[in-house]
């Protein structure tokens, strides 16, 4: 079975890689031109950039690693839901705890 | 350094265990060449990929671990009995009960569990071998590596003593200067690999190597847990590497993540920890949970009560288990948001949590009930794991907590949970699947004495503890006074200490026993199951099924017997010849140079860590360069054991 979808694969241009692959050189030189030749505030930079991130990661997702392309894309994107779930609960959880209330200590 | 320096000195208790080591270890070598059996340990046991071996190997392991820290147990038991008891040092005392917790939760009851899923999971969902066989050897070896080079530290430059939790600045190179720390940080760190591959190989195993037949929700419960014990590994087990790694930058390359001084953060320390810990005490009670299902709806010769809300229970509490985690420190003192926000989440985990309860307990509703030793483990369960999980609830108040915590009420709490969860499950599930293992049953009536003697015992040992703790008596306080009167609970829990410490024995006594004198399994179904392992003849193939059996609903199995019993006969399909992996000896040496590197690292010794973690890339080198694709089993093979079997 997977035999077969490697030859599907193969057997046509790969467009999806070579826009894939130009977007993310493009969004690359848009952070790095938003961060260093930009006048933004630092604020604004970093909201853009994680935006551009979050964008390039999905481009991944979907140009690269074919996440819709398989008969699994259920299963797929449930589990990058999760990991987002988690990654938030860990990471937000985190600053919270360790910030909240400290205030309250002389530090 | 001194050669006094490397080895541990001055104790007696230390030169007892040096001697006792070194005994066994002459005493292994000398039977292994005295009966030839070198070859025979490589070929067939140390380059296996056979899941039902590493199964194997994991639970011996486990069990040798389970001695090793019931051994720190009885020491500190023996400690703590009267007041001002002079038998060990505080310091002595503190290494003892780090290792005594960081052996039991990582390198007894991980390995116990994986071991019997090893076993057990690849038979239940009809399955050949796990996805990755080789992958799963590396997971075992490096498991296993990482034991031995936590276990060395108190014989070779001292055991760590902070703790298992290891909170810093207690953890930190200035209050804990010596090795012994190191040993605890790269120990965890080598097994933690093992882990993390485990989970990933088992979850891939199970949604991908299921026989076609076999849908999602008709899995047998135990491989549902596994399953999703496995993604909680994969989401909790990075969260360890990293706080272990920034610790060990910490420690050994001057760092500053969780020191005092320079910007550290030692509370974050404890913060990962228990982003990992917390979910961490879920893989090591879920597959508890599916084994207590699979015995339970075996012995009361029932299909298992609400088999969705089991299902979807465990679904909530593997959600739940990454919120939670904050109730192990409320007393950092984060404020009253997040103090009642982690109350609130722990105290939601319990409901779930009694759903499963309510179910064993309608499985067992009018069930016709067998009183075997499993199923006397899963009934003892019940009621026991109810006081660990009531108390626990206790424990999730947030303002109540100030007063239980780090006392002997906490210790209670969770030896309630892990002994009657964990425990319980590994001597019933080990009792269950022995045969399937070892093709012999363990013998009923030693199986029974073990399970009264280490059951009273356990409650005699943990239940005065929770009034010990209301007493305030503090946890990992090497003695006490005489005017605190906490000595006669003490007496009484050293006591149930003892009853375990015989149950334990009796176990290993049946082991042999039943080794010598059990009756030889030629069913392959002994106790009249319901799952597909049961499927499998006595002993079990290294293919596992010469035809991949068929599912046809819950408890496959037991339809298949159903169905014989209409008189049923499957027509006579021809044997395929069966494809299987290769054994590998790579597994074990990268592992060794794994310890060889771990070693290195924990007395600084970069030059070895620098060799041993070139070693490792070296065998992985290897391994992708290694273009063997498994061999064919023979139809003649295959026919050959079918015919032995009676089945």
């Amino acid at each position: 079975m997977s035999n077969n979808e490697q030859t599907n694969s193969h057997s046509h241009f790969p467009w999806s890689h070579l826009i894939g692959f130009g977007l993310s050189i493009f969004l690359t030189l848009l952070a790095l031109w938003v961060g260093f030749a930009s006048d933004f505030s630092l604020r604004t930079i970093m909201i853009i950039v994680v935006i551009l991130a979050l964008i390039q990661a999905a481009i991944q997702l979907l140009m690269f690693m074919h996440i819709t392309e398989s008969d699994s894309s259920r299963i797929q994107v449930g589990t990058i839901l999760y990991a987002v779930f988690i990654a938030v609960a860990v990471v937000a959880g985190t600053i919270w705890v360790m910030s909240f209330g400290m205030h309250n200590m002389n530090m | 350094m001194k050669l006094d320096e490397f080895f541990v000195t001055g104790d007696p208790l230390i030169y007892g265990a040096d001697v006792s080591i070194a005994l066994t270890l002459i005493g292994a070598i000398f039977a292994l060449t005295y009966f030839k059996k070198w070859k025979w340990l490589w070929t067939e046991w140390l380059t296996t990929v056979d899941h039902k071996k590493l199964g194997i190997m994991y639970i011996i392991a486990a069990v040798l671990m389970l001695f090793r820290g019931g051994v720190d147990a009885m020491l500190m038991r023996a400690q703590l009995t009267v007041p001002d008891a002079g038998f060990l040092d505080a310091n002595h005392y503190n290494e003892i009960f780090t290792t005594h917790g960081t052996i039991m939760i990582i390198f007894m009851a991980m390995p116990f569990l994986i071991g019997l899923i090893n076993v057990v999971v690849p038979l239940q969902i009809g399955a050949r071998d796990v996805a990755y066989p080789f992958l799963n050897a590396v997971s075992f070896w490096t498991f296993f590596m990482g034991a031995m080079l936590f276990n060395i530290s108190f014989v070779i430059g001292g055991s760590p003593s902070a703790g298992w939790t290891s909170y810093v600045p207690l953890a930190g190179l200035e209050l804990s200067p010596s090795v012994g720390q190191n040993y605890y940080l790269l120990g965890l760190q080598i097994a933690g690999i093992g882990t993390l591959l485990t989970g990933i190989n088992f979850l891939v195993t199970i949604l991908k190597m299921r026989v076609p037949t076999m849908k999602l929700m008709h899995m047998p419960m135990f491989t549902w847990s596994s399953l999703i014990t496995m993604v909680i590994i994969i989401f909790a087990f990075p969260v360890l590497t990293v706080a272990l790694a920034l610790m060990t930058f910490d420690r050994l390359f001057g760092s500053h993540f969780f020191t005092m001084m320079d910007g550290g953060m030692p509370m974050l320390w404890a913060n990962l920890f228990w982003i990992w810990g917390h979910p961490e005490v879920y893989i090591v009670i879920l597959p508890a949970f599916g084994m207590f299902s699979e015995i339970i709806s075996t012995f009361a010769r029932k299909t298992l009560f609400g088999y969705k809300a089991m299902v979807y229970s465990m679904v909530v509490i593997a959600g739940l288990s990454f919120l939670v985690w904050v109730h192990h420190f409320f007393t950092m003192g984060a404020g009253g948001a997040v103090n009642s926000f982690f109350s609130i989440t722990t105290m939601l985990i319990a409901v779930p949590t009694g759903v499963k309860i309510f179910n064993w307990l309608f499985t067992l509703y009018k069930g016709r009930i067998r009183f075997t030793t499993p199923m006397l483990w899963s009934l003892a369960f019940i009621p026991n794991f109810v006081i660990g999980g009531v108390t626990g609830v206790m424990l999730a108040m947030a303002a109540a907590d100030y007063q239980y915590h780090n006392t002997y009420f906490l210790v209670a709490h969770f030896h309630y949970v892990l002994i009657s969860g964990t425990v319980y499950a590994c001597f019933a599930g080990l009792h269950f699947w022995y045969p399937k293992m070892f093709n012999h049953r363990l013998n009923e009536r030693l199986g029974k004495w073990t399970f009264w003697i280490f059951v009273a015992g356990f409650n005699l040992c943990f239940f005065p503890m929770y009034f010990l703790g209301l007493a305030g008596m503090p946890r990992r306080v090497y003695t006490y006074g005489a005017a605190d009167g906490w000595m006669n609970l003490n007496v009484l829990a050293t006591m149930g200490g003892v009853l375990m410490g015989i149950g334990f024995l009796i176990l290993v006594y049946n082991i042999y026993y039943s080794f010598r004198y059990s009756p030889r399994e030629t069913t392959g179904d002994p106790w009249d199951a319901r799952t597909l392992e049961w499927s499998t003849p006595a002993p079990v193939p290294h293919y596992n099924f010469a035809h991949l059996p068929e599912s046809k609903g819950h408890d496959a199995f037991w339809i298949m017997k159903q169905e014989r019993k209409q008189g049923k006969t499957q027509e006579k399909k021809p044997y395929k010849p069966i494809h299987m992996p290769s054994y590998s000896g790579v597994p074990i040496v990268m592992s060794v140079f794994f310890f060889i590197a771990g070693f290195g690292m924990v007395f600084s010794w970069h030059w070895m860590s620098i060799l041993g973690l070139i070693g490792v890339l070296a065998t992985m080198v290897i391994r992708s360069f290694d273009y063997d694709k498994g061999f064919y089993v023979s139809v003649e093979e295959i026919e050959e054991d079918q015919k032995r079997t009676t089945l």
